[in-house]
């Protein structure tokens, strides 16, 4: 549990931060009036759908700790043989850097209104995750044609699962991001800063986790 | 009180807010059906959950024939008996409990309590609900499938729930699981909007620290539910991969009716660990709701501030933190390294302190209150009581020693029923007293009402506090039949027949609350918009009911906390939040 308990800690150290940050220890009892004046009485200035993806993903990042903890216990049985590390992962891993970079791109394009620069990127960043996901497949088929079975060992189990369940996330934003592209394409001038910067947040999380979970299955 | 004036004290004007802001339906359907409005959503969690409540219900009926009165109820059979067990425990935690707290509760509430318009995310939320409904009908569904619902305890401990020999090995197993991650699915979605809506959507003056403990309970609750239900999910896919795909994630190598099953190497414990690191959580997913609600009863119909507001919600963000270090004292019994079990016993008890800090401030707030014996107030002081009683159990169960020889007995039964199945449902109850008026415009049947009350409140009693006695006797539970032994006398077994008695009285009493919800809508006396004459922002809203948006044109703005009853100097005996402080003279 050693992953999800550093993960869990880092949560409580944060809660901790930001009730401290809140007057926690004023006395309601004795103050009257508008608390506008007071410094963090009110709520952020952030937007909604920032503060709420935020805290959808510190759910997601417990659900992939809770995932790595499960497979570092169930790899201490006698019966864990590694599965084979195919090089596929290594480009796919860079393509879905590539992705990260080029929704990058598109929110400083959408910063100096370049439309032509914006869906450039944006179709380049749409493109590579895609990409990234076929690649995905190609290597479970790489796998399964080295005789690497879902049912036949645990390590194999885990590499499916996981991986399966970190692409369909990739899928979960893939549908963001288009939709981000069709509220574009029927406006006149739309302001899609917003939504960029939630799929860009969404892409460098879902990067991070892939980093995670690579580097886990290169360890072992 | 008033000794600090923030500012200058005098009333800013309110933000007005554009009304092309909210989403307003256009026909019946967006309007009860795929309605986007917390209040309704709310309302449509509450009666679906309280819908599969009632299946709960007939259920422990069942269980209670069987056990009271065995072999005289012939169709029930050892494995339709494990089915009952599973299937109320199940709808009971999850799909009552949680869905009624955050769901039902927290969408009426959150939005009302703090100010808002709605949640920040309505259509979100009206998702969430539809796929709530969803995770219901497909439990509903398992019990229409081959091999029925699956019998392997609520816990659903591998390997056996999903070998030949657990009734529901087939299909119901695979239901249960897809349910689970359905509703997973579903809770998160609601659960960002309440979280969010607390952390975004409060109007203006409403600090933290002023929010009603309602709005606490609940939004910590949600926090820990984001967070440990990836534990159960995990622990759902896993076992659904097991069961469907063949892997060994949990299940060892094992012999079973005579063949060699191709699983092998897994561990059964890794699954207890990942439940538990849910299910302990969930204890207070259900209880710190609970907590708040009881807290804000306790002060309305007491007519006094609440004591120690600072503490009450310094305990609920303890208890909070606390409840995720304690899920191995549910596995004393699986084994463990004594350390182990001392680390996890030592934590166990720490929660007694901010849990005792909360009884005791609900004891003081009572100290020389101006108590109204109001149907809601008799809910809340039950609470405690009950509360009390299954914490002190707990204490007992918290230790590895006492735990050991307990743990498959009924004592276990009586505990967890009265901590977090009694304990909670009085306070759901007493919610819905309370909360009625300014959800129907209507009063309930007073009488009705009190009869409701006393039966349930005794009928607990007389059903859960035997229950202690058969415990230590050693009667174990999830025994369908315990047939003649040495170490329990023939009093065990005429106590289990009045217990079985008592359960079918409560039982139907259930039948006057809702008959008393549904005739009052129709035949309760009018309710004027604050009839407990009530300090927090859902009882200052120009309409009762809450018209769509809340509030008229203008949100309201908060002054003061949420407990100024008994002001002294005041011209009421309570001051609403929204009211401006008098200038003080110059």
């Amino acid at each position: 549990m050693g992953v999800s308990i550093l993960f869990f800690s880092a949560v409580a150290v944060f809660a901790v931060w930001w009730l401290s940050k809140h007057r926690l220890a004023s006395k309601p009892w004795l103050e009257q009036g508008t608390a506008s004046e007071f410094p963090g009485a009110g709520v952020s200035q952030t937007p909604v759908a920032k503060v709420g993806l935020t805290v959808l993903l510190a759910s997601l990042a417990a659900l992939f700790a809770l995932f790595i903890s499960a497979y570092v216990m169930r790899m201490q049985f006698a019966d864990w043989r590694p599965v084979a590390k195919p090089t596929l992962l290594w480009v796919n891993t860079g393509v879905l850097m590539l992705s990260s970079a080029a929704l990058q791109r598109a929110r400083v394009a959408a910063e100096h209104d370049d439309e032509r620069e914006i869906r450039a990127y944006l179709v380049a960043a749409g493109s590579t995750a895609l990409a990234f996901l076929i690649g995905q497949i190609v290597a479970w088929q790489q796998l399964v044609a080295l005789g690497y079975a879902l049912a036949s060992n645990p390590a194999n189990a885990f590499f499916y699962l996981i991986t399966g369940l970190h692409g369909l996330h990739v899928v979960g934003g893939l549908v963001a991001l288009g939709w981000v592209m069709w509220r574009r394409s029927r406006a006149e001038r739309p302001d899609v800063r917003l939504g960029l910067a939630l799929c860009g947040m969404y892409w460098d999380f879902l990067l991070l986790i892939w980093l995670v979970l690579f580097g886990l299955l290169l360890l072992t | 009180m008033g000794d600090v004036l923030i500012g200058r004290g005098d009333a800013i004007p309110p933000a007005e807010v554009v009304d092309v802001e909210l989403y307003h339906p256009h026909s019946w359907i967006t309007k009860y059906v795929f309605s986007q409005d917390a209040k309704v959503i709310a309302l449509q969690y509450s009666l679906t959950a309280l819908a599969i409540g009632l299946v709960a219900l007939v259920l422990s009926w069942l269980m209670r024939l069987q056990l009271g009165f065995p072999g005289v109820f012939s169709f029930i059979d050892p494995s339709q008996y494990l089915q009952y067990i599973t299937m109320h425990g199940m709808i009971m935690v999850i799909y009552l409990l949680t869905a009624l707290f955050l769901g039902g509760f927290g969408n009426y509430l959150i939005p009302l309590m703090v100010g808002a318009r709605d949640m920040v995310f309505p259509y979100v939320n009206m998702l969430s609900y539809w796929v709530y409904l969803l995770a219901v009908l497909v439990l509903v569904a398992s019990f229409f499938v081959p091999g029925g619902p699956t019998g392997a305890g609520w816990t659903l401990y591998p390997p056996q729930a999903i070998l030949p020999g657990t009734p529901g090995h087939e299909w119901g197993i695979i239901l249960m699981l897809v349910s689970l991650i359905i509703f997973i699915i579903g809770f998160t979605m609601g659960g960002l909007n309440y979280v969010v809506t607390v952390l975004q959507a409060r109007t203006r003056g409403m600090t933290l620290m002023r929010m009603p403990l309602t709005v606490w309970g609940i939004f910590t609750a949600t926090v820990l539910a984001l967070l440990a239900f990836p534990a159960l999910f995990v622990a759902c896919v896993m076992m659904l991969f097991d069961r469907v795909l063949g892997t060994s994630f949990f299940i060892p190598a094992l012999v079973s009716m005579g063949e060699q099953l191709k699983y092998g190497g897994g561990s059964p414990i890794l699954f207890q660990h990942l439940f538990w690191f849910f299910g302990h959580p969930e204890v207070y997913i259900v209880a710190l709701p609970a907590f708040g609600i009881v807290s804000d009863l306790i002060a309305t119909h007491a007519r006094r501030n609440i004591f120690g507001y600072r503490m009450m919600v310094w305990a609920i963000v303890a208890i909070g933190a606390l409840s995720f270090v304690v899920w191995a004292h549910h596995m004393y019994v699986s084994g463990m390294n004594p350390w182990f079990g001392f680390f996890f016993a030592t934590t166990t008890l720490v929660i007694a302190v901010p849990t005792a800090i909360k009884v005791y401030n609900w004891v003081l707030t009572l100290w020389r209150g101006d108590i109204h014996l109001t149907v809601p107030m008799l809910f809340a002081l039950a609470f405690i009581v009950t509360f009390v009683n299954g914490g002190l159990t707990g204490l007992f169960l918290g230790n590895v020693v006492v735990d050991v020889p307990l743990s498959d007995t009924m004592f276990v039964v009586a505990h967890f029923h009265m901590v977090m199945g009694v304990a909670p449902i009085l306070v759901i109850f007493g919610a819905i007293y309370h909360w009625y008026p300014k959800i129907t415009g209507r009063m309930w049947n007073e009488a009705l009402a009190k009869f409701h009350f006393w039966i349930t409140f005794l009928g607990a009693y007389a059903i859960f506090f035997p229950m202690h006695y058969l415990g230590l006797l050693g009667m174990p539970r999830r025994y369908h039949d315990i047939g003649q032994t040495s170490f329990i006398p023939e009093s065990a077994h005429t106590l289990n027949a009045f217990i079985s008695i008592v359960a079918l009285i409560v039982g139907v009493a259930q039948m006057v609350f809702l008959f008393n919800m549904f005739w009052s809508l129709r035949h309760g006396r009018k309710a004027d918009g604050n009839p407990w004459r009530a300090t927090t922002l859902e009882w200052q809203t120009p309409e009762t009911p809450p018209g769509h948006g809340n509030w008229g044109k203008e949100l309201p703005v908060v002054y003061r906390w949420a407990y100024d009853y008994n002001v002294p100097g005041a011209d009421q005996d309570f001051i609403p939040q929204n009211q401006p402080p008098t200038p003080r003279p110059a």
